[in-house]
């Protein structure tokens, strides 16, 4: 049999019917996330046309883009100030009634990022294939698995039918190999693949990380990797399972059990790509060269080494991006003042990410003048991280601590940045007004956003250690 | 869906390269529960000031604009997020057709699906483009051809599913739920 990727494993066994010369693959969907925002219209469409949900167990819903991450009140209630964000969430939480669909509201135990839960719960498990209206269910395919986002039409097919209409997309091999060094991390490396691919470097193609640079990383951090696979165009990102894997989801609440489990790992271990599997293009990295990375423009792939240059500005798309961020005449980031830290998002607010941001902030005081938020990704990682006392090292340093979502990452929650301000944001994306109308964004990982909190200036975390 | 068989417009020309579906739609205005009206919010942040008054020296406000149905932008359109809403936008405004050099994978995908023609065209035929903003086009779905203003043809590539739909108006989660026994015996085999 001819060697096969992961990807076409995948796929393959997911075909309820293959593409043909008129029409694409029918792909069978394991999996569908669902939030607040791209939802509504779907469901109304069900309803318009008298459709049930095909199969509601395999369907899974939590709210989080447009939820406040304002502390509770004394009621202990999470308060709605935005009438429309509250429509939109009592929206969600009658479809799902009506439907039969498990939701994490807001306010509950399980509530929390999409991306952040999924994995949480061990719903997310390799070799499935995941859907959700949202582009950063990239970060499901840490597990193995082949996830991406789509539209609402398409949530509209998948509540109706479980299935997809799907073109077969091209392989990327993303091959990183040794050591990354020591304060060098995750979201680094992410963002020096994008640098490398350019925004729009992968479309049409689903990433497969691979080496020994990524072997080496925790299920933490390969979910980082895997967010950020839209930000080089590529709607999928993937990494083979292995025991890193198996540990992670081994007792999750809807991990298989017993014998159930065995029988699961055994088929996981199937699903890497075989030797001498062929992709239709590959990109190779030295993990030992990367450099903590920021952005210094308005879209992801505009990275540069933190001690690095600017680039002149080649064309009028760069000349548009460096006036927007008001950088025309600087040379250099580092030390440009900053207004505002964002710690949070489904790439970046795990329980990892925030111990690492924490050990930035112990026994310092966020700079005079500079706002931090540090928004856990769910309710669970807000409960671990306030056990090991994560919280009180965040409030004594002057950050606010505050409910799980989605928060300033997309700013329509109340989470935002005023015009003009400057922020560095463990996020993912850095258009423009991403996270508020002519607010600027200066993409990071959690220690060089922990440092530049506490500095007041883009700083590069490793002068703090 | 309204079949889309050919469409001759003027076009108006945004040249800047990796408009992202933030800039399309920011995401303050997708609290909506329906996607009715969305043209209002089109472009938001390009096309409004902070007190809400249309910025002249975007394209869209400029009065040559008025009644253009075919959107030129530049390379890479459409990426980042893929909220549908950024499509629902484009059309309650009145695009019926986007070309550029290349577009967004999710973007392309929910493009089709509200009958927003995706044209993806070489740099020479954009080139041409871009220096003719205002001129009429003539997009047939039919021929995969756009038709330039000098009188030249430009190929487009348009998967022939993609090109059935729109010719017929066919919408998609028909076609699915006309597959149900496949479903369901994938499903029983599946276990």
């Amino acid at each position: 049999m001819k060697p096969r990727t992961m990807f076409e494993k995948i796929w393959e066994a997911h075909l309820v019917r293959p593409a043909d010369a008129d029409t694409p693959a029918i792909l069978y969907v394991d999996l569908h996330l669902v939030h607040e925002v791209t939802s509504p219209q779907a469901f109304t469409w069900l309803r318009e046309r008298g459709l049930p949900v095909r199969r509601p167990e395999r369907t899974v819903a939590t709210m989080d883009h447009s939820t406040p991450t304002t502390p509770r009140g004394r009621d202990g209630k999470i308060p709605i100030l935005d009438n429309a964000a509250a429509m939109q969430i009592a929206a969600l939480e009658k479809n799902c009634a009506d439907f039969g669909i498990e939701l994490h509201a807001l306010g509950s135990d399980g509530q929390g990022i999409v991306h952040v839960i999924g994995p949480e719960l061990g719903v997310t498990q390799p070799g499935e294939v995941i859907v959700c209206g949202d582009s950063h269910t990239s970060t499901h395919g840490a597990f193995g698995a082949l996830a991406f986002g789509i539209g609402t039409s398409e949530v509209s097919h998948v509540l109706a039918t479980q299935t997809l209409l799907q073109q077969p997309p091209k392989t990327l091999a993303v091959t990183i190999e040794g050591t990354l060094r020591p304060g060098v991390t995750a979201k680094d490396l992410v963002l020096a693949v994008i640098a490398r691919l350019g925004i729009g470097g992968g479309t049409g193609h689903v990433i497969e990380y691979r080496g020994s640079a990524i072997r080496a990383l925790s299920m933490e951090e390969r979910m980082t990797v895997c967010n950020m696979s839209i930000e080089a165009g590529a709607r999928a990102g993937m990494i083979a399972p292995d025991e890193t894997t198996f540990a992670y989801l081994k007792d999750r609440p809807r991990a298989p059990k017993g014998a159930a489990w065995d029988k699961a790992v055994a088929a996981w271990r199937q699903l890497p790509s075989d030797p001498g599997a062929t992709f239709d293009r590959e990109e190779k990295f030295d993990a030992a060269k990367l450099e903590p990375m920021i952005t210094y423009g308005t879209n992801p792939g505009m990275g540069i080494p933190i001690g690095g240059d600017i680039p002149a500005s080649l064309g009028p798309s760069d000349a548009k991006a460096l006036a927007y961020m008001g950088l025309t005449d600087d040379k250099q980031l580092l030390g440009h003042k900053v207004d505002v830290v964002f710690i949070g998002s489904c790439t970046n607010s795990r329980l990892s990410d925030l111990r690492a941001a924490a050990t930035i902030f112990k026994g310092r005081k966020v700079a005079p003048g500079v706002r931090t938020l540090v928004v856990p990704g769910s309710q669970a990682i807000k409960k671990a991280a306030e056990a090991e006392g994560l919280d009180r090292v965040f409030l004594e340093a002057g950050a606010e601590w505050r409910e799980a979502g989605c928060s300033m990452c997309i700013a329509m929650n109340g989470d935002q940045l005023k015009p003009g301000q400057y922020a560095v944001s463990t996020s993912n994306r850095n258009f423009e007004g991403r996270q508020g109308a002519g607010g600027r964004t200066f993409l990071a990982s959690p220690l060089t956003a922990a440092a530049a909190a506490v500095t007041g200036r883009v700083t590069d975390a490793r002068d703090l250690v | 869906m309204e079949p889309f068989k050919t469409l001759t417009s003027k076009t108006v020309v945004l040249p800047v390269e990796n408009v992202d579906t933030d800039q399309i739609i920011p995401a303050r205005f997708l609290k909506a529960t329906s996607k009715a009206g969305l043209g209002s919010k089109l472009f938001a942040d390009w096309r409004f000031d902070a007190e809400g008054k249309p910025k002249g020296d975007f394209v869209l406000n400029r009065p040559e604009a008025a009644g253009a149905a075919i959107l030129v932008a530049g390379d890479n359109f459409g990426c980042g997020s893929s909220r549908e809403h950024a499509p629902w936008a484009l059309v309650d405004y009145g695009i019926k057709a986007v070309v550029s050099t290349s577009i967004a994978d999710i973007f392309r995908n929910n493009s089709l699906k509200n009958g927003l023609v995706p044209v993806v065209v070489d740099k020479a035929a954009y080139a041409k483009l871009l220096a003719a903003p205002g001129a009429v086009v003539t997009i047939s779905v039919e021929d995969r051809t756009l038709t330039l203003p000098d009188g030249s043809h430009a190929s487009f590539p348009i998967d022939p599913f993609a090109r059935y739909c729109l010719l017929n108006g066919v919408d998609e989660l028909e076609f699915l739920l006309s597959h149900e026994a496949a479903i369901t015996s994938f499903e029983a085999r599946r276990g």
